[in-house]
Order: C-alpha cells, then structure tokens, then sequence
C-alpha cells in the first residue's frame, strides 16, 4: 500500500501513513490479523496533534452506518465514523440535541468517545461519555466486545478518554437532550479584566453553555478582558416571528473555505493584537442578548472550512489545559501574564469552566481551561515546555487531543492514574497492536517508560 | 383541482423506486442515500446481507426511505433469471455499481482476477441489464445507470485489464441507450475518474482529480434526472482523456500511462 501524507487539524505533525479503510467488520478483523504491525483508528482528523496518526491508520469514514434512531425515547445509535454533523441534520428536526458537543461538528462519533470530548455545558452535563450507554469495540484480536458502564466496566473505563489504544471503537448508543427550538437563547457580557471574568462566570453557573474568549495580549488593568457568553436552549415562545416558523430547523450548510495557506508572516504580534481588539470592540453594548441558531453558537469556526489553512503550511499548536479550582484563579493570571509578556498571543483564547470529573484517562477535573492556539514558529516549544511545568506546578494537565509535544514526564505526572490506564492497556491491547504517535511520544505504549517510571516514582 | 393534482404528484414521487445493483460499495452507498433523500424508495441488492442491513437502518433514520434487500452474486449469471423475476414491479431506476478491480501486474499473471473483473465489470452487468432494460422497454419508462470508468477510453499499459472491461460496459450502455432510446429507456453512462473508496485506498490520488462518493452521487442524480447521457465527475477528466486519446498510437506506446 502507498503512503499518504496524514496531518491532524493543527498541520503539525505531518506523517507519511498507511491509511487502511474499512466497511465492514470482517474488512477491519482480515486488516487486522494480515498486517503484523499496529495500527491507530482515525476519524476526520480534528483531534489536534498526533493522538490518531501512526505507521498504520484504520480509515473508519467510510464506516458511518446509522443504526437505530428512538425519537421518543432520544436513543441514538450509529457506527463510529458518522460526523455530529450528520447526527444534526438527523436529530435536530425531531426535537432532540447532542447532549454534549465540541466546538465542531466536524468530528466523529468514535473520536468523540476516544477523546471524551467536553462542551460548554460541562459544569451542568459533563462530558459526552456520561451520556453513553454502550459501545462496541473490536479488540487486537479481532473480537467484538460491547461494554457499558455496567458491562466490562473496566474497559468502559480505559475507553473513554483512552486516545483510541484500547481497540478500534465500532458502534455507539448515547442518549440525546430534549429541545423545543432548535435556537439559543444567547447572553453575551464584556468582562473588564482577568477577575471581572471570574466573578461572571459564577454569577452565570446556572446556565446550561457558558464560555469565554479572553484577550490574551492586553497587560495592565486590562489584563485579562474578555467576553462571556452564556446561552440556554430558547423556548418556542422566545423566538422571532420568523423563527417560530421553523422552530427545529437544522442548520443548512452555506460554507465558506479558506482558499490558501497564509504565509508564515501574516499572523504576526500586530494581526494577532488587531484581530483580538477588533473582536472584543465588536460588541458595543456591555451586555448583549439575542435568539440565534445553534450553529454560530456552539460552531462559529465551522463555517470556514479548512480555517487551520490560515496558520500556513508549518501549522498551529492547540495548546489546553485545565487548572483544579483552588488555584484556577492564580494559575490563569501566571501563565497569561507570561502568554502577554512573551507576545506569544494567540488568536483565540476560549475559557471554561470545568464541573466535578474525576475518571481514569478523561481530561476534564472540576476547575478551569484555557485552549489557546499558537502558531508554530521559533522558540514556541519551548516556552510550551516553560508552560507544562507551570501546569503541573498548579496541579493541572494537558488535553491529550490537542497534544503534539508534551514530554513524557509532564504526562505521567499530570494524568494521577496514567499508571493504571496503562495496567489496564496491558490486559486489553497486550502486544500493543493499537499504538499511535502520541502514545509512543508519551512512553504509553512503549516498554521501555516503565522503568523511567518506577525510577521517578522511587525518587519522588 | 389543485390539490388533487398535487397529492397525484406526492404519490408518483413517493412511488419511485431506485434498485441499487452492487450495494455493498461506497458509491453504491452514497447514490442510495442521494436517491432516498429526494425520496425515492430503495432496493439494495449485493452478497453482503450484514452490509445491506446497515445501509437499510441508516436509510431509514435519515429519510425515512422504505428499504428492501435481496441477496445477489453478480458473478453467479446463472441465478440472474430468478433474481430478475423476484421483483413484482419495475423499478423506476437501476444503477449498477458493482465493480472489481485488481493491479495490473497481479491480474495478467492470475487469470481469476482477471476472470473477475471480466464477470463483475462486463458479464454480470449484461446479463442483468438486459434483462431490466427489457422490462423496462415493456413499462416504456425508466433510467439505467451505468457507473464505467475513464479507463474504459483508451487502453493504457497500467490498468488494460480493467480499463478493457470498462470500455466493454461503456460502449454496451451506448448500445443500450441506443437502443432503448425510443421505447422510453434512458441509458446514463458514468465516467468518475479517481474517487476515494475502498477500491482506491491504497493508491495515492491528486486531490484535483479525486472527486468524493457524494460528488459522483449528486452529479449522477442530477445527471439522471436531467437525462445526460454520459457524464465526467470532475470536469478536467473530460480533457485529461480528450488528450490521452488524441495521441498518436506510435507515440502513445513509449509513454509510460
């Protein structure tokens, strides 16, 4: 089979891979049992860094069957190359909603297991696994296996959240949020600073969607201004007389694409500071609300297609992390003053809250988290090493499906019970048959990390 | 009145069935999702009941669509009479998307693979289109769907094997078009060019050149209900081919295609 050059949505890394498809299950176990080497399930690409490119990818679009849809219930059930997208386009004219949505709809459903993503409503609904029933799994043997919370818990467990290693995700049954309108009844307030924020964001908790984009290149009493948005799922008699004739419309796509890479220099510390002035000056008022469709509210980047285009052919760097509560507040002002002392600014900084977390490889844990993009560039990698201590100092990790570049050791200390993923990877996926980039970088999947750790654990 | 023509035109439009010849692949799929999303009924027809039962449950959440499978091995000619006969009524389209395709190099060196694509890309399709076209003939309406391929326009040292069985079909659906032109029959020949399916996975294809499975499905409906006859996905094939088959054989046979 040729290579193909693969890239997730940051561009960075690019690798040359083997991308094996599959639409069926015999497809996928013959795959598995002729290749003598491991392979990584990939979806649409749209985890960040290396967390789905390897030597070997198993393709699962062309794996995107719907298999059962309970309206009355709001059962969902589809196989795991179907996008959030496609689920809309399904659900939303029923009255029924995704009961936990990343900033895309461009993601599939197993990545959406694999990464147990997060949404702006994690503080009220956690993340999207909670709402999962069951899931099917094929493991490196080529059996199927469905598990639960309640059925092989423990796979369940180091399944979500687990980056693919595992198996390969085949099949998934989540339950839906009801909806009346397929409208958001949206609340957005400028804070005046890094403080003024928090103290919103505790006066808003009560709202289903809360998030925010800070301006991360303001310093002095400015320092930390930004813009809260908080929106609620908009009752029939909320909408617009135009609204209210299409109360659950799902939204059409009218796209646009992003015709070229920009050269390296069009982002720059002037464009960077220019866009963030011009998109927190947008809002005239101090306090804006309105009725608006979800899309534009939970996927505003959605709409330009390959916007990842914009940061050139070197690419970007997603960086997130989440800080625990007790010193979300500090943490937050220590690594943005450094963010805007380094004029390292990133175009769009997006701020949340975290609810109560506390699962075995899953990123989310009751506090705060800051996703900033950064142009790859000279110097950035470093700093980002700067940064990852200060994480760890704050008792914080880092989002493995935004990860391209963290070092092993940040990883196994930020991550409490990565040891115990990985006894559990050892019974599932013994030989290591499911192995990616980034569970090599992180010394997941490779042997040899084991006695690094022990060491370390000795010396702590 | 108007309403009673209207509901007329509901009932026709709901009434139309497309039968879907090779199910199992992925622009089988698409076109049968392309097709149940403007509401036609589906018939799914293919060796794989496992796969046609999927397709069937994510026809039916998405549209809606009222779905039949029935069990077909192309490459069994001897079974086509029963299956033919198996359908009450004629479907209003038949698309035939079945396809095999091996490498060149292993195909002239393993006469089953090349016995394949033959049976798969030629006999099959003929046994079982002649059969709807006359069917067809008789009910004086109806659409066929011939998915060729542009390696049917000329031959090429890298894929004559499969590119002899495509010319083969593509100058059979002309005939066919020809043909039943006058008993109310259209005949749709499709030329795809690269797209991304399982067939071509382990190839690397040019971005430019490679069109999605749901590309070649709206332009095949479009296409069909337009009545075109033959049609490129992907413009620029139209040209690509124009200049492949301009060349002068003496000169075309020290190129390396």
């Amino acid at each position: 089979m040729i290579k193909k050059k693969l890239a997730n949505w940051g561009n960075f890394p690019v690798l040359e891979a083997e991308d094996f498809s599959f639409s069926s299950t015999s497809n996928l176990r013959t795959t598995l049992e002729e290749e003598m080497r491991s392979f990584i399930a990939r979806g649409n690409g749209r985890c960040y860094g290396d967390a789905s490119l390897g030597d070997c990818t198993l393709n699962c679009l062309s794996y995107d069957h719907i298999l059962s849809f309970d309206c009355e219930e709001g059962v969902f059930e589809c196989e795991s190359g179907v996008t959030l997208d496609t689920i809309l386009k399904v659900i939303v004219p029923k009255g029924w909603f995704l009961p936990v949505t990343p900033g895309t709809k461009f993601i599939t459903i197993g990545g959406a297991v694999a990464s147990d993503v997060h949404g702006k409503n994690h503080h009220v609904d956690g993340s999207f696994c909670d709402h999962v029933m069951e899931f099917d799994i094929m493991m490196s043997n080529g059996s199927i296996v469905t598990c639960s919370p309640s059925i092989m818990p423990e796979l369940f467990e180091a399944t979500r959240g687990g980056m693919g290693l595992t198996g390969v995700i085949l099949r998934v049954k989540f339950r839906l949020k009801r909806i009346e309108t397929s409208f958001i009844r949206q609340i957005q307030i400028k804070a005046k600073n890094l403080q003024d924020l928090l103290e919103k964001f505790h006066e808003y908790r009560n709202h289903t969607y809360t998030m925010s984009w800070i301006d991360c290149l303001k310093s002095g009493k400015d320092f930390g201004r930004s813009i809260l948005m908080a929106g609620e799922h908009a009752m029939i008699d909320e909408l617009s007389e135009s609204q209210k004739k299409r109360p659950l419309e799902a939204y059409s796509d009218t796209l646009l694409r992003f015709p070229v890479y920009l050269p390296k220099f069009a982002l720059n510390w002037y464009s960077v500071k220019a866009f963030n002035f011009a998109y927190y000056q947008k809002n005239f008022k101090h306090v804006i609300k309105n009725v608006i469709p979800y899309d534009p509210f939970f996927y505003p980047l959605d709409k330009i297609l390959d916007w990842n285009k914009g940061y050139g052919h070197s690419g970007f760097l997603q960086y997130q992390f989440v800080l625990p509560l007790e010193s979300s507040a500090q943490g937050m002002k220590d690594i943005l003053d450094r963010i805007s002392k380094r004029g390292m600014g990133s175009f769009l900084a997006v701020f949340k809250i975290f609810g109560k977390q506390n699962n075995l490889i899953s990123f989310p844990m009751e506090g705060c988290t800051l996703a900033l993009d950064f142009p790859i560039r000279n110097g950035l990698f470093a700093f980002l090493d700067e940064l990852d201590k200060i994480v760890l100092d704050y008792g914080g990790r880092i989002y493995l499906t935004k990860d391209a570049r963290m070092k092993p050791e940040i990883f196994w200390k930020s991550y409490p019970r990565a040891t115990e993923f990985k006894a559990l990877l050892k019974k599932f996926n013994p030989d290591f048959k499911f192995r990616s980039l980034q569970s090599d970088r992180l010394g997941i999947t490779n042997n040899e990390w084991i006695f690094e750790i022990n060491k370390a654990n000795r010396c702590d | 009145m108007n309403g009673y023509l209207r509901s007329i035109k509901q009932i026709d439009v709901t009434k139309r069935t497309i039968l879907v010849l090779g199910a199992g692949s992925d622009i089988a799929k698409a076109v049968a999702r392309q097709y149940a999303a403007n509401g036609f009924s589906v018939q799914l027809a293919g060796r794989s009941l496992d796969k046609l039962n999927r397709l069937r449950c994510d026809l039916h959440v998405r549209y809606g669509t009222e779905v039949s499978c029935h069990f077909l091995d192309i490459s069994d000619l001897e079974s086509h009479d029963l299956f033919v006969n198996s359908f009450s009524g004629t479907p209003d389209v038949v698309l035939y998307a079945a396809g095999a395709m091996s490498e060149q190099c292993e195909a002239i060196n393993n006469w089953s693979l090349a016995y394949d694509m033959i049976t798969v890309n030629y006999m099959g399709a003929v046994s079982l289109l002649n059969r709807f076209a006359l069917k067809m003939g008789v009910k004086g309406s109806g659409t066929i769907i011939g998915i060729s391929s542009v390696a049917g326009e000329r031959g090429r040292g890298s894929n004559y094997l499969y590119g002899s069985t495509k010319a083969a079909f593509s100058t059979y659906c002309s005939g066919l078009r020809h043909d039943f032109y006058k008993k109310g029959v259209h005949v749709i020949t499709v030329k795809p060019g690269f797209v991304y399916t399982k067939m071509t996975q382990h190839l690397s294809l040019p971005p430019l050149l490679t069109a999605t499975p749901e590309l070649v499905a709206r332009s095949v409906y479009i296409g069909a209900e337009r009545k075109r006859n033959v049609i490129y996905i992907k413009p620029i094939w139209k040209i690509i081919m124009l200049i492949i088959k301009a060349l002068p054989e003496p000169l075309f046979k020290r190129t390396s295609l």
